[in-house]
């Protein structure tokens, strides 16, 4: 990694929960924002190649947001997130869903948490995510599984790219 | 067939047992002496960790003794390891925004 900023990451199969923290070089606003606001979410979320894609978002409690990860070959994974607790600046939660594009969700679902804690001039987001049933979590970490192996490919692909001039 | 291994791991005993005859290969009579369970609880429990591989049988003589399969707990980890890989580019991607908003500002 090219930054020096915390990145942990655990799978607790018994517990059914993915534990993740990442520090990040920002103010808590900004910081907040960019986990908070579609126009600013769209930005980072998905993977590239893959891009995202939010239809609409009303980030209060009840609100939702639906939205797609987009594959390069067009292919729309869609999901709704609802806002079930909101502590401005402070913590989130979301109960997040795969969905088809006509927002039927296909449950079960799994259980976002949103921490966020600033120190100096760095901000630390803590994610636990919570799956009901351990076959949703197996989902889950396929469906990053694949994403991740696009990554891989398109990695590969690049390398090839840039070894095919060199020649 | 991942999922096996989610299920076979989330047993505490299980995951014991891995630990165990991750140093030395046992008959599962010796595993129950080990664990003071009775020889079904010990069979089921080898049941589920043969099934998705995580452990091997060898006859030896008149005894089987089941090994530590490190191969497929290591596509496991890979597996697992994808996953964070996604998250990992994610978040670089929003370092990268984060430092754009700044500079603008």
């Amino acid at each position: 990694m090219s930054n020096n900023l915390l990145f942990d990451f655990n799978v607790d199969a018994e517990a059914k929960t993915v534990y993740i923290t990442r520090e990040f070089n920002a103010s808590l606003t900004l910081v907040w924002d960019a986990f908070t606001r579609a126009e600013l979410l769209d930005q980072w979320v998905a993977p590239a190649p893959m891009r995202a894609k939010t239809r609409y978002m009303d980030f209060r409690v009840g609100g939702r947001r639906f939205y797609a990860m987009i594959s390069p070959d067009g292919q729309a994974h869609w999901s709704v997130q609802k806002y079930t607790s909101i502590n401005a600046k402070t913590n989130f939660k979301v109960f997040s869903c795969f969905a088809d594009e006509d927002e039927t969700l296909q449950l079960p679902g799994s259980d976002w948490d949103y921490t966020f804690i600033e120190h100096g001039e760095k901000t630390t987001v803590m994610i636990t995510i919570y799956n009901d049933s351990r076959d949703r979590l197996q989902k889950m970490i396929e469906m990053g599984f694949k994403i991740g192996f696009t990554l891989t490919l398109q990695n590969l692909e690049d390398l090839l790219a840039t070894l095919s001039q060199k020649i | 067939m991942k999922q096996d291994i989610f299920q076979a791991i989330a047993d505490p005993t299980r995951r014991a047992i891995l630990t165990l005859i991750a140093i030395q290969s046992l008959t599962p009579n010796a595993m129950a002496e080990k664990f003071d369970m009775s020889r079904q609880a010990v069979s089921k429990h080898i049941k589920v960790l043969h099934e998705c591989e995580l452990i091997k049988p060898e006859q030896s003589g008149r005894e089987i003794y089941y090994h530590f399969n490190a191969k497929k707990m290591q596509e496991f980890d890979h597996w697992i390891a994808q996953f964070r890989q996604k998250w990992e580019i994610q978040f670089n991607q929003l370092d990268e925004l984060l430092s754009t908003i700044k500079d603008k500002k």
